[in-house]
């Protein structure tokens, strides 16, 4: 358990704790994106080259910049003059605490029998490329749909309505 | 403690935190925040076990990790296009006070 | 044909590595690659900034700085020791901590991009087997630090210029991508070494550089578009327009951080240039196939020069463009043209060798181009002004 990936951890969990701690919401999305950078560090420090660029390429480059605007579009810029917690907050927290305790404990228990550290894989973007096309052909064919139907339903729903016909 | 176990516990960590995060907010924005936290914790557990699993060569978890990027940013769009939808019509975004079916 | 004097550096490098003890020599050797280009491209921004004053005022018939040394070559230590000194002003309702942090994203995330560049023969800092994802995933990384600067000024023009630009570094993203996906298609990899290498054939003397083809060229036109509104320069400055919006989303920076946002957008515009030297120009291979003999690396830095002088050529001689007549042509004509290019690349492949292919993807681009933009005109009303009020 080398010293980089404490470092990478400690990095993305203080991203995501800044994340849903913060007051001013875009605080929490510029967390967020730290949380992302660490995410695509330990891609990269598990010899997933292309997971990890992607991964900084569509959440930072995109899903970020998109909450941004979400955030700027909807006028929640400013730190909130009440609280920021609903007022069922504590059930949240427990329920939360509950998965996790539940998580760890299941990982804890079972460590000795997930497999120990093993070589690392040589993975180039051709097979990844002949994978895509050859054995996941047709969940790539579905995720193109897929993301061309979310692009006219987000296209769809957040257009402004016409008043009236002019 | 293996490797693969702490990026598990990682994992494991980083969804609880979203779950937290999304249960416990106010703004619809910040929910969406916790969940796109849930959704990269799975990644990170896809990556993890296919780096530490058997057959890497068949590549199933990075292509899957690599689709739920893709899946991922096209929820987080349309997600985000209902928020600011919901806005206009009700001029906030603060879940609390949307308590009501009624428009 | 390899001769000294085109490794001279890499040379250099061994030279300087062999003084240390083997264990510590490969972390440095990437310090020495990594400290040559932290010296060479800031060096070389500096003597762009005092051609690009001299060439705009050239256009604009005058001269342009002249004062300081010889044809005003020493400009930009004036300009640096001016930027150093200046006192460093930050808005009282300034968000400190992101005010601080945006000029420094910036700077990181595109120096990272000039790691993957191949400068000469062998003269990549890091060759990676996804080399192009990693140059694109840092361009992604700077329109974060776009907003940061815009928003933590906590100042309405900031924050309207950090917008536009951020939406117009959005769309023309998609079309940088699509086009080098052309290249990734027809070279078949996306490791920049092996791009440059796909394109150091020669027959007959003149190269197969990607550029010489349909698709290539169409390919090139849409990559410097999109890399001109990528960096954010005319006719794609609005966001930075100093008639419009102040100056954009650096209004409230003075002093050493306007000194790092000036160097962080020419910069930009290097590794761009570089990667479309790259892609499309062949990167460091000669021209003809009798001019072998020249350095590749002086091909590499003259094709990156000749690209800088048509960004100030094309910044002394357009008009800029409006926020939506800019959106409008990304979205609608560049977009559409992006992706039937690739449709010709795939059948340039196919088609085979022969005069058949030339003839029939050169005739589809231009059927296309001539309909869309034939398309696009008309659809502008020619008659008395209308005016649209925001709401």
């Amino acid at each position: 358990m080398s010293l980089v990936f404490y470092i990478l951890a400690a990095l993305t969990i203080a991203g995501a704790l800044a994340a849903v701690l913060l007051k001013n919401t875009v605080h929490c999305a510029l967390a967020l994106t730290v949380a992302f950078a660490g995410l695509a560090f330990l891609f990269l420090n598990l010899d997933a080259q292309f997971a990890g660029f992607a991964q900084i390429m569509v959440y930072i480059g995109a899903v970020a910049i998109l909450v941004v605007f979400a955030i700027l579009l909807t006028k929640n810029s400013e730190t909130p003059k009440d609280g920021v917690f609903s007022h069922t907050w504590l059930v949240g927290l427990l329920v939360a605490a509950a998965v996790f305790a539940m998580l760890s404990w299941a990982i804890l228990q079972s460590v000795s029998r997930l497999p120990q550290a093993m070589p690392a894989p040589t993975v180039t973007v051709l097979q990844i490329g002949e994978a895509l096309i050859g054995r996941y052909a047709l969940p790539l064919e579905i995720v193109a749909v897929l993301l061309t139907v979310a692009l006219i339903g987000a296209v769809i729903v957040a257009m402004h309505e016409k008043e009236g016909i002019q | 403690m293996t490797p693969l176990a702490g990026y598990l516990l990682v994992a494991a960590l980083l969804f609880s935190i979203g779950l937290a995060g999304a249960l416990t907010r106010r703004n619809a924005i910040l929910v969406l925040i916790g969940i796109e936290l849930m959704l990269n914790a799975a990644n990170l557990n896809l990556i993890a076990f296919w780096r530490y699993g058997p057959h890497p060569e068949l590549l199933t978890g990075m292509i899957f990790a690599i689709f739920s990027i893709a899946v991922a940013a096209a929820e987080a769009a349309v997600g985000l296009g209902l928020v600011i939808q919901i806005h206009r019509h009700a001029k906030t975004t603060d879940l609390d006070q949307m308590n009501r079916m009624k428009g | 044909m390899i001769n000294e004097f085109d490794q001279i550096f890499v040379l250099l490098q061994h030279w300087l590595v062999s003084f240390l003890p083997a264990a510590v020599q490969p972390p440095a050797s990437v310090l020495v690659s990594v400290t040559a280009i932290v010296c060479i491209f800031p060096a070389l921004f500096a003597l762009t900034t005092v051609f690009e004053r001299k060439g705009l005022a050239r256009i604009q018939n005058r001269i342009g700085p002249n004062r300081v040394g010889p044809f005003g070559l020493l400009q930009p230590i004036a300009d640096g020791i001016k930027s150093l000194t200046k006192e460093d002003i930050v808005p009282l309702s300034a968000d400190a901590a992101v005010h601080f942090l945006a000029p420094i994203v910036l700077v990181v995330a595109v120096f990272m991009g000039f790691a993957v560049l191949p400068m000469g023969r062998k003269m990549v800092l890091a060759d990676m087997d996804t080399g192009l994802l990693f140059y694109f995933a840092m361009g992604a990384s700077t329109e974060l630090s776009v907003f940061m600067a815009g928003w933590s000024s906590r100042n309405k023009y900031s924050l309207l210029g950090a917008m536009r630009a951020v939406a117009q570094m959005i769309s023309y993203e998609v079309i940088l991508l699509l086009s080098s996906v052309t290249v990734v298609m027809m070279a078949g990899s996306l490791s920049l070494t092996k791009i440059v290498e796909a394109q150091n054939h020669y027959s007959g003397g003149l190269p197969h550089w990607y550029i010489f083809t349909p698709w290539g060229l169409a390919g090139f036109v849409m990559y410097a578009i999109a890399a001109t509104a990528e960096t954010n320069r005319s006719p794609f400055d609005l966001p930075e327009g100093e008639s419009e919006l102040v100056a954009g989303y650096h209004t409230e920076y003075s002093g050493f951080k306007f000194a790092l946002f000036f160097l962080g957008e020419y910069l930009a515009m290097f590794s761009i240039s570089g990667m479309g030297a790259t892609l499309f120009l062949g990167g460091w291979s000669a021209p003809l196939a009798s001019l072998c003999w020249v350095p590749s690396w002086i091909w590499f830095f003259s094709k990156l020069m000749l690209s800088i002088f048509v960004f100030i050529w094309l910044r002394g001689s357009l008009p800029r463009l409006r926020q939506d007549q800019l959106m409008n042509f990304a979205w609608k004509f560049v977009l559409p043209m992006c992706l039937l290019n690739l449709l010709v690349a795939g059948l340039w492949r196919f088609l085979g060798d022969g005069w058949l292919r030339w003839v029939a993807c050169s005739a589809i681009l231009l059927v296309a181009y001539a309909a869309m933009g034939l398309g696009e005109m008309h659809r502008k009303q020619r008659g008395p002004r209308s005016y649209r009020y925001a709401e």
